[in-house]
């Protein structure tokens, strides 16, 4: 049930013309990946995905549409015989990826269950010992400051390339 | 019937041969960075069906969803200050008209 709203609205997401439907339906299948996630019962992995994903990166996206796109226009369609080529490949690589997934025998599991508790989480993200995640940790850290820096180094270089040609006029 | 490890992938290789389709055929930038959430969303669904079917000892594949939230977040915002840059300097976001750096 909930999995058929997920593939429905990806579907529609990939196939509308109208491209803030496309980030609507995005915004469905996220909340319905995060609804998966709440069924497994990974609570903590559903809000950071609800958060980052629904909250964030499609909030982004709408921005960005709102900053290039002109209103209620429609996005062209491809010639027919592309998308027909397109749908046959990624069916085909689907078949043969679902092939192997079927004939390969998962080994149940042994050991004993650990909760995805926030406790949990909290200690082995910050743990040194052996199969502690801090060093991972603090190169997301890292790499987010970097992507925060370049992203504002993106944003301004327009910017300062006028100040240059003020300077200089 | 109870659903399993195999419903799970299933629903997730389709979510990221969806998300290939739409990277085929889409030729507008923001819309390819939809198709790239949704792959890089599947590849998390099949991370924490994994932890909890197969591994549930351990919470390796949660700390790889949370690094590739993170990660995946940093993309979209990067690749979107590009788009918009890319926009301004072109006036388009079409990947067919962005080719002024190919040769």
């Amino acid at each position: 049930m909930l999995a058929a709203f997920v593939l429905a609205s990806a579907v529609m997401a990939v196939t509308t013309r109208h491209i803030f439907r496309a980030a609507i339906y995005l915004l469905f299948t996220l909340m319905g990946i995060a609804g998966i996630y709440f069924w497994m019962q990974y609570e903590f992995i559903a809000a950071v995905q609800i958060v980052v994903y629904v909250g964030g990166i499609t909030v982004l996206i709408i921005f960005s549409i709102f900053l290039t796109q002109q209103a209620g226009e429609l996005l062209p369609t491809q010639p027919a015989i592309k998308q027909l080529f397109a749908g046959l490949a990624a069916f085909c690589a689907f078949a043969f990826t679902m092939l192997q997934v079927y004939q390969h025998n998962f080994n149940s599991p042994v050991a004993v269950k650990m909760e995805p508790s926030v406790v949990n989480i909290g200690n082995k993200m910050i743990s040194v010992q052996q199969g502690g995640y801090a060093l991972p940790f603090e190169v997301v850290s890292i790499l987010l400051l970097a992507a925060l820096v370049g992203c504002v180094v993106i944003a301004m270089r327009a910017k300062s390339v006028d100040k240059e040609e003020q300077v200089n006029i | 019937m109870e659903p399993g490890l195999y419903h799970i992938l299933f629903v997730s290789a389709l979510i990221f041969f969806i998300g290939v389709f739409g990277f085929f055929t889409r030729r507008n930038l923001v819309t390819m960075l939809m198709s790239v959430e949704l792959i890089l969303n599947s590849v998390n669904l099949n991370f924490i069906a994994f932890n909890k079917y197969l591994w549930p000892g351990e919470l390796d594949g949660l700390f790889f969803s949370i690094f590739i939230i993170a990660i995946a977040a940093a993309e979209a915002a990067v690749a979107i200050a590009i788009i918009i840059n890319l926009y301004r300097s072109h006036q388009s976001i079409d990947v067919e008209k962005a080719e002024s750096m190919k040769y």
